[in-house]
């Protein structure tokens, strides 16, 4: 399946980016005039994905983080969050609520909120090699094609 | 991102004002507690009512409250949540450690 429009991005994981990044995600998604309730789903996956990037895929120094969002037929979104980092050991662990492997006050819920929030989520991880989330989500509005 | 500070004898308000997310939580977290361990104030409130974005940094930082007041004996609630906020909190189980009140 071909994507009707597509964009990418490329960041620094700095944490000042998180804001930019969901908010020029969202931008992208607003094309489609998706109601108030998915574009902050949008944005919130999106920002626990690229703050899990941030922090747990580059710890200890600043790496590129790289951005796609595609729009598809049907109002479908699709956006993928990629690093370089460090990359997660056991995924099906990482996905459980709480889990967390840095404590402080990451509350081990990115995962968890991400699944609440979009129809599907898809994750891909090699230690060393780095890691890849890909978000799902059929966005409903005036150009989702749905009415 | 600002934060808002009000103080009686039995009541410190925190209220947070615009997005909360990895990069912002830790300045909220600087002052609040630098509120919270000057007061030990027997009741802390957060107001989430000028909240316009949060993602799960929001319940790290809630949890992070919550230890410290609890620590002295004090209690936390939050007050004027959005639907959506609300639902986040419930996802991580918080009503079972404070009082949640949606807004309205
Ligand atoms: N991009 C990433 N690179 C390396 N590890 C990651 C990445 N994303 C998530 N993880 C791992 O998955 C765990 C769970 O992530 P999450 O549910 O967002 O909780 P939290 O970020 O609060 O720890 C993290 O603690 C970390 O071990
Ligand atoms: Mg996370």
């Amino acid at each position: 399946m071909k994507a009707l429009n597509e964009m990418k991005l490329q960041i620094e994981s700095r944490s000042v980016n998180e804001g930019f990044a969901r908010a020029t995600v969202a931008a992208f998604a607003a094309q489609l005039d998706p109601n108030i309730e998915d574009i902050s789903d949008i944005k919130t996956a999106v920002s626990e994905a690229v703050t899990n990037s941030i922090v747990h895929g580059y710890p200890d120094s600043v790496g590129k983080i790289y951005i796609w969002a595609g729009i598809y037929e049907n109002g479908l979104f699709k956006v993928k969050i990629k690093d370089r980092g460090l990359g997660i050991e056991d995924v099906k662990k990482a996905l459980e609520p709480l889990f967390t492997t840095l404590g402080g006050e990451r509350a081990g819920l990115g995962f968890a909120v991400m699944e609440s929030f979009c129809d599907k989520i898809h994750v891909t991880s090699k230690i060393g090699k780095g890691t890849t989330v890909t978000l799902e989500k059929f966005l409903k509005g005036r150009n989702c094609g749905d009415d | 991102m600002a934060i808002n500070i009000t103080s009686t004898p039995v009541r410190l308000t925190i209220s947070l004002i615009g997005e909360i997310d990895h990069h912002n939580a830790s300045v909220l977290r600087i002052e609040s507690d630098e509120a919270i361990q000057k007061s030990l104030s027997p009741t802390v409130t957060l107001d989430f009512g000028e909240v316009t974005f949060m993602d799960s940094s929001g319940i790290g930082f809630v949890l992070g409250r919550y230890r410290i007041v609890e620590s002295y004996g004090g209690s936390i609630e939050v007050i004027n949540l959005s639907n959506r906020l609300y639902m986040m909190m419930k996802l991580a189980g918080l009503e079972k450690l404070m009082k949640l009140k949606m807004k309205g």
